[in-house]
């Protein structure tokens, strides 16, 4: 479904990205994990076509097709969510009618018919409840005067939406409370089919307790160093990422 | 944001939709501006002695007047004899009904989207369309007239209705205001008028449409609302003129007072006038007087505007605030893209006691457009716990155009109370990348911030009015993020 080929990304020259590649296969989920500023939002945000970074060198093929040429909103028609790590305020604009100018953009490019303001309302409250959304935060402007966790839940909640095929969650579960951060993996999981892929990048192992990772990454200076089973984020945990670096260092001497 | 930045300049060189001309005999006054034309139009319009008098005292006053050049805006100097001051479609009679219209002109107003028979079928909205200086027909008046309202066009009235004509024209704008409002007063043509009698409830939305049509023609329209006592009227004005590379002047003078008690007057705009070009050739210049007098107890007077066209709008939609309890409101958004210039607010006079005004201006710059907002609160002696809130937000669009806020608050009585806030913001590029990320394209986006930003302004507008005044802002918006 997403092929990474020795993806480079710059901003402002400098090197971000230093050859990242990744397979992801439909029904998978990938966890990526990695030390503060080793590039995974900046990962995510290249992958949902954000221009403030420069692709300098790489191949991104989705669904066979080359997403790198695509704008951003073309590639959210095509199904690739990202949930922000910090999610963004627009004031004014109801989250529902936000939301159902997204959904009717996107079925507008399958060919499918836009749902209607009742049909919408169905779909809105049938979704809601697998993230246990408070219909309080459904009319107000999007994420304005969320709380941090609330507005981690509406990602989520977009995405039960969307229904996406392929979906990047980045740090989803920083900010949510202990309840919550179950009731959100839960929905997730709910969302996980054998036609979609999820990536999730997250610091913690608690996380991956409940959404089970296929493969976990790390990620280190902008280029995956090592992958591994869902075990590799327990070692991690344990033994930090100095360890991780190290042997990466080992092997880059070779 | 490179690929975002070539949508929008595509996007920016739209064309403006209502730039067609329409192809009829006008009756006009030669160019220029004396007394005899003032006495032509007088008598053109078989007016009494005594409005002729007004208007060439009027005349005379604005002889000794020069043109204000305190706004911040830049424009060449007016040549006030280039302009012709009377233009009419030419024709036979007044016309009793649709039927008798010129054809052409209906055709014309078909093409604006308010084709007049099916206004009157659909019933909801009465419309007093003014075609350059004459008012064309005026729907609904018969259903009006039997809850005792009249609404006509201001020259019907000075025949059929000169003594409420005599008793408030110039009464809240005398003719001696202001430079504009002084040539108004001198060469007007014609407007609307409006009088709702004690405890009525105006069933509909009354509604003007103005459009210029004639070349070098200065539109002057005056426009007169008297609420009575209890009474309630919603008024909307909607504004286009044809695509000209020369500048055309458009300075009318709109007067509310709202008499009696409890009266309530709702006057809401969208002005859509011809912008100029992309280079900022041609274009309106928008110089109004708009005031209301709130006389009553706990009387209202509502000003909303959506102001996206003109080459220049210098306007300061105002209410006086006399009667006690009284209530003063100014909506406001304003939007100026390529090289328009906008220098508009309110003023706010409070007089009585426990009166209260809020004043929302959201002002949206894009392309080179500036953008102004200027507004006075004042407080005078008597006005005991008066109260004003004012906000004012400005958003960029953009790095070359410009946002800029002058209020001014003069408070003469210490139990008063004024807040003010205010703000300017750019919109985000990662409020656009966000919306596009959940598959919107950057124009959706755009106009969904832009809409939000302008959202405490836009539910004050009637219904319909606030459906067109979104996609009026989209259009206008067009390709205006960098
Ligand atoms: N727009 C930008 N301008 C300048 N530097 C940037 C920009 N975006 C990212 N960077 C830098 O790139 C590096 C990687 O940032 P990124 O946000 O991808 O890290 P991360 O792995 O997501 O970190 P965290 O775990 O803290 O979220 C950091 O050093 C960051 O400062
Ligand atoms: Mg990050």
């Amino acid at each position: 479904m997403l092929e990474i080929k020795d993806l480079h990304a710059q901003v402002n020259g400098s090197e971000i990205l230093n050859g990242v590649t990744l397979r992801v296969n439909a029904g998978e989920v990938h966890a990526i994990m990695g030390p503060n500023g080793s590039g995974k939002s900046t990962l995510a945000q290249v992958l949902a076509g954000r221009e403030t970074y420069d692709v300098t060198k790489g191949e991104v093929l989705f669904d066979g097709k080359n997403l790198l040429e695509m704008d951003p909103e073309e590639r959210a028609r095509e199904g690739l969510f990202m949930a922000f790590q910090y999610p963004v305020e627009i004031p004014g604009v109801s989250n529902t009618y936000f939301l159902k100018s997204a959904l009717n953009a996107i079925r507008k490019h399958r060919g499918q018919d836009e749902l209607d303001a009742i049909e919408f309302l169905q779909l809105v409250k049938e979704r809601m409840k697998l993230v246990e959304m408070d219909e309080s935060l459904l009319n107000r402007p999007v994420n304005e005067g969320f709380s941090g966790g609330e507005k981690k839940r509406n990602e989520i909640f977009h995405m039960a939406v969307l229904e996406p095929r392929l979906a990047i969650l980045d740090e989803t579960d920083s900010g949510l409370d202990i309840d919550a951060l179950r009731i959100v993996a839960d929905g997730v999981n709910k969302l996980k089919r054998k036609d979609n892929a999820i990536i999730v990048v997250t610091h913690y192992q608690r996380l991956l307790n409940y959404i089970i990772p296929d493969y976990v990454h790390v990620l280190v200076d902008g280029r995956i160093v090592k992958s591994g089973s869902k075990e590799l984020a327990l070692e991690l945990e344990e033994k930090g990422y100095d360890w991780v670096k190290e042997k990466a260092e080992v092997e880059e001497a070779r | 944001m490179s690929t975002a930045t070539n949508t929008i300049e595509q996007l920016a060189n739209r064309e403006y939709k209502w730039g067609f001309i329409t192809d009829i005999d006008a009756d006009s006054a030669p160019k220029g501006l004396n007394e005899e034309i003032i006495r032509f139009i007088s008598l053109k319009k078989n007016e009494p002695d005594w409005l002729l008098e007004w208007r060439l005292r009027a005349y005379r006053h604005w002889l000794t007047m020069k043109e204000p050049r305190w706004a911040n805006v830049k424009y060449h100097t007016i040549d006030y004899q280039d302009i012709i001051y009377y233009s009419a479609p030419k024709r036979k009679a007044r016309p009793k009904s649709l039927a008798e219209v010129d054809p052409e002109l209906l055709k014309t107003y078909e093409k604006l989207g308010i084709s007049l028979q099916e206004q009157e079928r659909l019933a909801g909205v009465a419309v007093d369309a003014v075609f350059d200086s004459v008012s064309v027909a005026t729907t609904f008046k018969e259903k009006l007239a039997e809850l005792g309202i009249i609404f006509c066009s201001f020259s019907e009235a000075v025949q059929d209705h000169p003594d409420l004509v005599r008793k408030y024209l110039g009464s809240v704008v005398p003719y001696t205001d202001n430079f504009f409002a002084s040539l108004n007063s001198a060469v007007f043509t014609d407007g609307s008028f409006c009088y709702i009698p004690k405890g009525v409830r105006c069933p509909m939305e009354l509604s003007t449409y103005f459009r210029i049509n004639a070349a070098n023609t200065g539109q002057f329209e005056r426009t007169l609302i008297v609420a009575e006592e209890g009474s309630y009227v919603s008024y909307l004005e909607g504004c286009t003129a044809p695509m000209r590379d020369e500048n055309q002047l458009h300075a009318a003078v709109v007067e509310l007072i709202a008499v009696g008690e409890n009266a309530h007057i709702k006057y809401s705009t969208v002005q859509n006038w011809y912008p100029g070009d992309a280079e900022g050739r041609g274009g309106i210049y928008n110089f109004v007087t708009k005031r209301g007098k709130c006389i009553g107890r706990n009387s209202r007077i509502s000003w909303t505007q959506v102001e996206t066209g003109s080459a220049i709008t210098w306007k300061y939609p105002s209410v006086i605030l006399q009667g006690e309890n009284s209530v003063g409101e100014f909506y406001s958004v304003a939007v100026t893209n390529n090289h328009q210039q906008a220098d508009t607010g309110t003023k706010m006079i409070h007089l009585g006691k426990n009166t209260r005004s809020t004043i929302v201006s959201k002002g949206i710059s894009a392309g080179f457009g500036q953008n102004s907002y200027r507004g006075l609160v004042d407080i005078k002696k008597g006005a005991a716990n008066a109260r004003n809130f004012s906000q004012c937000d400005s958003l960029l669009l953009g790095d070359k155009c410009g946002a800029h806020t002058f209020p001014y608050i003069e408070v003469r009585n210490n139990t008063a109370r004024v807040e003010h806030e205010a703000s300017t913001s750019k919109i985000g590029e990662d409020q656009i990348f966000y919306c596009k990320q959940r598959g919107l394209s950057t124009e959706d986006a755009v106009n969904m911030i832009v809409n939000g930003f302008c959202k405490e302004v836009f539910r004050e507008l009637p219904m319909e009015f606030a459906v067109e005044a979104q996609k009026l802002l989209g259009i206008s918006l067009e390709g205006s993020v960098g």
